[in-house]
């Protein structure tokens, strides 16, 4: 399709202002000014209309496909939150006007959301206080290595190794890097994390272990409370990646089982939209031992019930964000908490994990499932049956899904299960389309049986059949010649 | 069941696959003593309870009032084309494109993204976005230390405060050594940044329009660090960027700048943007997503996430920057936004905005008493030294519904009469005028 620039007519305007009465000219010494306008499309608002409702047909989304996209939770986002979060009080509220000293009473409510969202995230999770301002999940880890290191440091302690699981997301340890530490990675045994591997490395230097529950294969970690046992010794900090939150929602709260820090993706978990990779937040919350790191601003309340942003916290490491985070997409997960209440949090975990569960038995026959018993809101199959037979890879049956109208599982990731696939079919989807998508599954396989160059082939109903990334690569067109 | 669509029968039918009796013995794995000791949330509401409970609090914030705050975002007009296309739920409720073939919407917006980031800066290449413009500028240097292999940042203290502070946070626990150099009467010391980049530095860090709104080229100072081997790192505004020099013209290496101007609700610190865009030879340093242009097996033009060896979920540890997702919806907007606009819609936003500010200006500097910061050029907003605390006279006219504007006593030290004060082109030449009388009238 062609590009705005492709499209772009001299003399065309879609929402044009006013003509100035005066030019830049007027204002700016002309050493300051640029030589050239700047080549932007020049369209009408019906060229752009156009071109951008047919740029999002050659998309995917939860809207239109099912979506079961291991470790992305990818549910149905109700659409009453996207009424909350354009409300003009939300949306037309400048973040300075609290700081200026008396305005703090002109955005009471903004204030009041971001106070109760904290107390409801602190009562799912069980952990003693919250930051809403990271602004995304690894924005959320790196404030968590960030407080580990605060409170490493507040206590003397000499602290220079963070240990990953190789289950892991990527963030884990490039976040563990960044916040100054070493990153150790320790093998998995059976799925889980091995508490034998873990003594091999654990010593009084280790400062955190990072580790997502249930695990990246959709396994509940058993050997959890013999882990937070081992960390303690060496006063060695237990984080949670809460990207499987969906999990155990009401079944088992971080805080309860020794965790100290956890972020949980509210893009996930509290069904704000993804928005084609952003803007999601990262909320962190941590126990009571780690309260004093947390970033500034906090919203606290006074005895008269008014709230306001309260800056005097000495320990703490800082400002992670220009404000108090992605407000707008905490406004969403706040209303979406509220509309379902503990009740509807806890059936939330529990379809979710339905769901995965009557997924991976009605495939169990037809792939191969490395952990094949009772899983929590996700699972993991191989493909390496298929391969071993007739060459066909888990990349060629994503693309084979993609044919049939469907976004593809997680492909190659965790890396630790060969040709893996990993399914996450999330509470909202009815049986009838888990049904659907199994039998058009098996279709798949059987293709694959009888002439697997058809599914190397595919997809072919996409707008674009494979692309070459290594070209892509090579040849680096990353803007428009145009 | 909100949002859970089983019916009884469903969840019989599928536990009787699964193979277990209850609900429950699919979290047989979590032992008793591992079991929530309180669960204690609200009940649940319906959907017209929760949408008048917010509705309730959002009344409870104050959207009469006219306000001159700025610094750094602004209230500009979003075109209202922006908000039906947004909402398209293909783009809306998509992931990060990793399947390429089914996520060319996203795939060539971002495209387009980085091209109108780069034209807008003349520069070589952009990302996807990453958070906000604070991020972007932390990323930035860290690009500028892994290319230079050095440890010290000059940076000047009229890049804004919001964003130094959120830099000494993130560098809290890496080896980097700052050098913050100050600004004298808000306009930024060109010759003492020059004198601060020695053989250790990696780059030197200015904002333009700077904090106090005042703009100057920074051509010399890039092409000193450029001499001394390290690299120029420039924040901009979008929007004055339309008619000012550009990073590319001046020899930056990195351009960053918060986006928030093109397009998006002012809601509360976010979600916004923060755009990147470097020289050719620094593309691999770049965080975070960037896509690409190439074929598929029938020659047919398409686009894909490239350049991945720089990111976390390869690279791990040794990534680039932890960075996963980005802002892209905030990015698509953007795109729109400058799309709606086109070049001349941009540049008369711009100009517009200028007017007013600089006709605030004459009023202000009419009153006795009160003059500019100082006397460098401005664009939207600008500077003002009271004879008065600026928290005083900024809390006596927001009783009347006015925000006169930002105390920069906040700030900066032996500020406290100095408010910084911003235009849009919604701003009336009415409402200056009363800024201006009631301004006098307290004084």
């Amino acid at each position: 399709m062609k590009t705005v620039f492709a499209q772009s007519v001299p003399g065309r305007s879609a929402c044009l202002p006013p003509m100035p009465e005066e030019r830049a000219e007027s204002f700016i010494p002309k050493n300051l000014l640029r030589a050239r306008k700047p080549a932007l499309p020049e369209m009408s608002e019906l060229d752009v209309v156009r071109h951008f409702s047919r740029l999002s047909r050659l998309n995917y989304g939860v809207d239109s496909n099912f979506y079961p996209l291991g470790s992305c939770t990818m549910k149905y986002n109700p659409k009453f939150t996207e009424h909350v979060a354009a409300l003009p009080g939300f949306a037309s509220l400048h973040p300075l006007l609290p700081q200026i000293k008396s305005a703090g009473l002109y955005t009471q409510g903004a204030l009041e959301v971001m106070y109760e969202a904290e107390r409801l995230l602190c009562e799912i999770t069980g952990m003693h206080a919250f930051t809403l301002h990271p602004m995304a999940g690894a924005h959320g880890e790196l404030t968590g290595a960030m407080l580990i290191a605060a409170y490493h440091k507040d206590k003397g302690n000499k602290k220079t190794k963070v240990i990953c699981p190789d289950s892991a997301h990527g963030t884990n340890p490039a976040s563990a890097a960044l916040a100054g530490y070493e990153v150790v990675n320790i093998d998995s045994k059976d799925g889980m994390l091995d508490p034998a591997a873990l003594e091999a490395v654990l010593d009084d230097e280790v400062a955190a272990l990072m580790m997502t529950c249930p695990n990246t294969l959709g396994l509940f970690e058993k050997h959890l409370p013999q882990i937070v046992e081992k960390l303690r010794k060496v006063d060695a900090l237990l984080y949670y990646d809460g990207a499987n939150l969906n999990a155990i929602m009401g079944k088992m709260r971080v805080g309860d089982v020794g965790f100290d820090v956890v972020h949980l993706n509210l893009h996930k978990t509290f069904a704000t939209p993804h928005g084609g990779g952003g803007p999601g937040a990262g909320p962190v919350g941590v126990s009571e031992r780690l309260e004093p790191y947390l970033p500034i601003s906090r919203v606290d309340k006074l005895r008269d019930g008014r709230f306001y942003l309260n800056y005097d916290y000495p320990k703490s490491i800082g400002f992670m964000a220009p404000f108090y985070g992605n407000f707008g997409v905490v406004l969403k997960a706040y209303a979406y908490i509220l509309r379902l209440g503990g009740e509807g949090l806890r059936r939330v975990s529990e379809y979710a994990v339905l769901n995965a569960n009557y997924l991976r038995k009605r495939l169990e026959e037809h792939m191969h499932i490395p952990y094949n018993r009772i899983c929590m809101h996700e699972f993991v199959a191989s493909a390496c049956d298929q391969q071993a037979a007739c060459g066909v890879r888990a990349l060629d049956i994503a693309k084979a899904l993609l044919d049939k109208g469907y976004h593809a599982p997680t492909i190659y990731f965790p890396l630790i299960v060969k040709e893996c696939m990993m399914y996450e079919p999330t509470e909202t989807e009815s049986k009838e389309t888990l049904d659907a998508f199994v039998d058009d599954l098996i279709e798949i396989l059987e293709t694959a049986k009888r002439d697997p160059v058809e599914l190397q082939q595919a997809p072919v109903k996409t707008p674009v059949r494979r692309l070459d990334e290594t070209k892509a690569a090579r040849a680096m067109i990353l803007i428009d010649p145009a | 069941m909100p949002f859970v669509p089983h019916t009884p029968d469903d969840l019989k039918t599928m536990l009787d696959v699964i193979g277990v009796r209850t609900m429950e013995d699919l979290f047989a794995d979590i032992p008793a003593a591992m079991r929530p000791k309180s669960f204690d949330l609200p009940e649940g509401v319906s959907e017209m309870e929760v949408c008048s409970h917010l509705e309730s609090l959002a009344a409870k914030n104050r959207t009469d009032l006219v306000s001159f705050l700025g610094a750094g975002f602004y209230d500009h007009h979003i075109p209202k084309a922006i908000e039906g296309l947004i909402s398209r739920g293909e783009f809306y409720t998509a992931y990060t494109p990793y399947q390429p073939e089914s996520s060319q919407g996203t795939l060539q917006a971002i495209f387009e993204f980085q091209t109108a980031v780069c034209r807008l800066t003349d520069m070589d290449a952009s990302n996807a976005s990453v958070y906000d413009g604070g991020s972007a500028i932390f990323e930035a240097m860290m690009m500028a230390v892994r290319a230079t292999k050095r440890s010290k940042l000059v940076i000047c203290e009229a890049v804004s405060p919001i964003y130094r502070t959120m830099l000494a946070s993130y560098t809290s626990n890496l080896n980097l050594a700052f050098v913050t150099v100050p600004h004298v009467d808000g306009m930024t010391d060109i010759e003492a940044l020059k004198s601060a980049i020695d053989e250790d530095c990696a780059a030197v860090v200015v904002q333009n329009p700077n904090f106090f709104g005042n703009m100057s080229d920074f051509t010399d100072l890039f092409a000193h660090a450029h001499a001394k081997k390290a690299l120029g790192i420039v924040s901009v505004y979008p929007v004055m960027q339309s008619v000012l020099k550009t990073p590319g013209e001046m020899g930056a290496d990195i351009a960053v700048a918060e986006g928030q101007s093109l397009g998006q609700p002012l809601s509360f610190g976010g979600p916004y943007l923060g755009m990147m865009a470097c020289t050719e030879k620094l593309i691999r340093q770049m965080p975070g997503r960037i896509v690409g242009r190439t074929e598929d097996v029938d020659g047919k033009e398409g686009y894909v996430l490239t350049l991945q060896a720089r990111e976390q979920h390869i690279r791990r540890a040794k990534a680039t920057s932890n960075i996963c997702s980005n802002q892209a919806l905030c990015a698509l907007r953007a795109l729109m936004h400058l799309c709606l606009l086109g070049p001349e819609g941009l540049i008369r936003t711009a100009e517009l905005s200028m007017e007013r500010a600089h006709y605030l200006a004459d009023r202000l500097t009419a009153i006795p008493g009160v003059s500019l910061l100082n006397d460098a050029p401005f664009g939207n907003e600008v500077a003002v030294r009271l004879p008065i605390s600026a928290f005083e006279a900024v809390d006596k006219l927001v009783e009347r519904g006015y925000v006169a504007g930002f105390p920069l006593g906040r700030y900066y030290k032996d500020m406290d009469n100095v408010l910084l004060m911003a235009c849009t082109e919604k701003h009336t030449f009415e409402q200056v005028g009363i800024l201006a009388e009631m301004l006098g009238g307290i004084l």
